[in-house]
């Protein structure tokens, strides 16, 4: 296969390349999976000895964007989903990642990483229930 | 130590987000709009992060303890069931929906958008009510 260097979109692999170095980071030194929506929903049972790290990597996320608005300027962001279904989206998103043991970082990256094929079936469930929202929102359903 | 690994892991996973262009709805929704003008950095920021996290967890199924000698807690369940896809289903739909997972999602409250803070405390919710299903079960 031929892959025209120009065409590489080398942010996004840069920022891929980050988001594992993170997951290794994690992995290696605290022996867990950089799992945002296992990390956050994890807090929900209040284990002694459990929340901390949680809540630091949750802060660490967060101080991200301080950290590039001190160097860069933050890349353009559009959001043009309306409140209602951003709601919608956010819950269904939580609730499901929880009940599905995981997201986009947990099945997409550790569990295709370490080759889990549990992660992977996931990761193409979620891929393919993406495809096809996006696919009725913005083609089929255009009011 | 163990909170500050976390927190420098955070750090450098929320810039990847952001370099990685992912902190972009408009992105993520256009690598999922497979019949629109589809975009495929995604597949690129999942290649870039797999390659680093193969060989994470090659080093890592060699050890029992993490460096800072803790137990490796990696995943031991393999059985693909019910829960694992109906799951895996109802976050794709949400995710088709705006174009947000978890750690985007965080990230991008961390910016101040309003969108993002009602599309977090939703998603917070809905841990909340999964894990008083939990409790109750």
């Amino acid at each position: 296969m031929y892959i025209n260097l120009n065409s590489v979109p080398w942010h996004a692999v840069g920022g891929g390349l980050m988001i594992g170095s993170a997951v290794a980071l994690l992995l290696l030194f605290n022996g867990r999976i950089a799992g945002i929506s296992g990390i956050v929903g994890g807090l929900y049972r209040m284990q002694k000895g459990d929340i901390g790290w949680r809540v630091t990597f949750i802060l660490g996320l967060i101080l991200s964007v301080v950290i590039w608005k001190f160097f860069f300027v933050l890349p353009e962001i559009a959001i043009e989903t309306n409140y209602t279904m951003l709601a919608l989206a956010g819950f269904l998103v939580g609730y499901g990642t929880r009940l599905g043991s995981g997201c986009t970082s947990g099945h997409g990256v550790c569990g295709i990483s370490r080759r889990s094929p549990r992660s992977i079936a996931a990761t193409i469930v979620f891929m393919l229930a993406g495809f096809m929202t996006v696919y009725l929102i913005r083609h089929v359903f255009t009011f | 130590m163990i909170n500050f690994m976390a927190l420098l892991s955070g750090v450098v996973f929320g810039l990847g987000i952001i370099l990685s262009g992912m902190v972009n709805p408009a992105i993520v929704l256009a690598f999922l709009d497979i019949t629109g003008n589809w975009d495929s950095s995604l597949l690129w920021v999942m290649g870039g992060a797999v390659a680093v996290g193969f060989i994470a967890f090659a080093l890592a199924k060699k050890r029992t303890n993490s460096y800072l000698g803790l137990s490796m807690q990696i995943p031991a369940v393999t059985k693909i069931d019910s829960r694992l896809l109906l799951g895996s289903l109802v976050f794709g739909v949400g995710w088709g929906i705006a174009g947000i997972c978890p750690g985007p999602a965080v990230v991008l409250a961390g910016t101040g958008s309003t969108d993002a803070l009602v599309f977090l405390i939703a998603m917070l919710l809905g841990m909340n009510i999964y894990q008083n299903q939990q409790g109750r079960g």
